[in-house]
């Protein structure tokens, strides 16, 4: 046995969970797919003195699409899997970046138990789904005993492997809005092997306007700073474009201001020179996606 | 301590009602408290894929798991394929035959993840045996004779299936 001895609890329902979590606070950790928390706990670079086994908590698994007030969300509960995610009809049709960005993750095996929203709430400044979810404009659910609260992906990574989850606090889901009109997505990544991090990673959403010119372009990358971040100058540079020359000239910009991790995988200048080809990429595809209909449905 | 946790569990069609501790891994659930060996620990990090078992069917890290969280589930071992008289399954035969494994250490990780991947897809491409053992490390055989083997394996079992259906008419 390689983990530190502690306290098992397999709740029911979320308040239950969350009572939990609200007496023990940092010493407790809640254990979802587990597949980053068992790997840290085999290896005690963390040992927390309580587990709480999400798993069977009613309700954390949905996935699907919600109408509220005219506009459309696409939610995804704590314990769906990114193999039931990267499956799903509802992610295909509403969100496929999510997809796309998922299917690079590890291998099968881990995305069969790993859930999206434990990537998420992991924070891995390197990780695809943290920027997929910042691409899609997405919202992050959290509960705690005393308060329920939606934060703004962007608002929630603070750093590497930090976020703005307090102690006492969860995530219970992630929401992404659904629009209408024509759009196209994608993601790219550079990594050393298949189902590795990536050294750096970009996803792109590009929606056009009815005359076909880019009216709203969003673009996150990962591996390119402290946490999974926007590049909101790249965005505005291309907004009016309607043919896809103009992007690597935009893209050029990806990595201003930015400050890279360096690590035995890429150094800082690296993965600042790849933050930009990759943003030139990315948004070449969704452009493409987004300009053929067959392509979008797919993308 | 912390408090034991009860599970009831099946492993290879056998059920069991233990007691064990929380930070129980089920790869050190099954070659320590079930004395089945057969499935193999390299990185106890998720990485190698040698500790490979099904969980309900689906083909799961044995180290990146609690026993704790399996209350109520079913495993599935290596020691699951061949018969109770040593007959090897399709899928080992295969592996025998295409030169599938030489040291054999990640072997059970590579015939279980086979297994789920046959179950899914009868008679699977070298783009599905790819993707579905890609997180599977082997140091030995260079895994062009993994891929050709899992291939064979299919092929044998969809002869045997014909084989049953001409029996039987």
């Amino acid at each position: 046995m390689k983990p530190a001895p502690f306290e098992y609890a397999a709740p029911r329902d979320l308040d239950e969970a969350l009572d939990v979590l609200a007496e023990h606070g940092d010493d407790a950790r809640v254990l979802a797919g587990g597949q980053s928390l068992v790997r840290m706990m085999n290896a005690r670079q963390v040992s927390p003195a309580v587990v709480v086994d999400i798993n069977r908590v009613r309700g954390l698994d949905a996935l699907g699409v919600t109408n509220d007030n005219g506009s459309s969300t696409l939610s995804l509960g704590a314990t769906v899997r990114q193999r039931t995610s990267e499956l799903s009809g509802d992610v295909a049709a509403h969100a496929p970046l999510l997809a796309e960005a998922g299917a690079h993750v590890a291998h099968a095996p881990v995305r069969a138990r790993g859930t999206v929203v434990g990537s998420v709430a992991f924070a891995d400044p390197s990780a695809e789904l943290p920027a997929a979810l910042l691409a899609l404009d997405g919202l992050v659910k959290i509960r705690s005993r005393a308060a329920e609260r939606t934060v703004a992906a962007d608002d929630f990574f603070t750093g590497p492997f930090r976020t703005a989850l307090a102690a006492d606090e969860m995530v219970v889901g992630v929401e992404v809005p659904v629009t209408a009109g024509r759009s196209g997505s994608a993601f790219v990544e550079l990594t050393r092997r298949q189902g590795d991090l990536p050294v750096c990673g970009a996803a792109a959403v590009v929606g056009l306007g009815d005359d076909g010119r880019v009216a709203q372009a969003r673009v996150a990358l990962c591996g390119a700073h402290q946490r999974p971040v926007r590049v909101p100058a790249v965005e505005s540079a291309v907004v009016g474009a309607d043919e896809p020359s103009p992007f690597t000239e935009a893209a050029a910009r990806a990595a201003d201001g930015l400050d890279p991790v360096p690590s035995c995988h890429g150094s800082a200048d690296f993965r600042r020179h790849l933050a930009r080809v990759l943003t030139a990429r990315a948004l070449s595809t969704a452009f493409a996606r987004a300009t053929s209909p067959k392509e979008t449905t797919h993308a | 301590m912390p408090d034991k946790v009860r599970i009831r569990i099946t492993v290879n069609g056998t059920r069991h009602d233990l007691l064990t501790e929380p930070r129980t891994l089920l790869a050190d659930l099954l070659r320590g408290d079930l004395a089945l060996p057969g499935t193999h620990l390299g990185c106890e990090q998720g990485v190698c894929g040698a500790c490979t078992v099904l969980v309900d069917d689906v083909a799961t890290r044995s180290c990146l798991v609690f026993a704790a969280q399996l209350d109520g589930s079913s495993v599935r071992t290596v020691e699951s394929l061949a018969g109770a008289d040593g007959t090897l399954h399709p899928i080992q035969q295969a592996f025998t035959q295409e030169h599938g494994l030489q040291c054999g250490f990640c072997t059970p990780g590579m015939l279980m993840g086979a297994c789920e991947l046959l179950e899914r897809v009868p008679e699977p491409d070298r783009e599905d045996v790819e993707e579905a053992l890609g997180g599977n490390l082997c140091r030995c055989t260079g895994y062009q004779n993994i891929v050709r083997s899992v291939c064979a394996a299919g092929r044998l079992m969809a002869d045997e299936k014909t084989e049953q259906s001409g029996v039987r008419a």
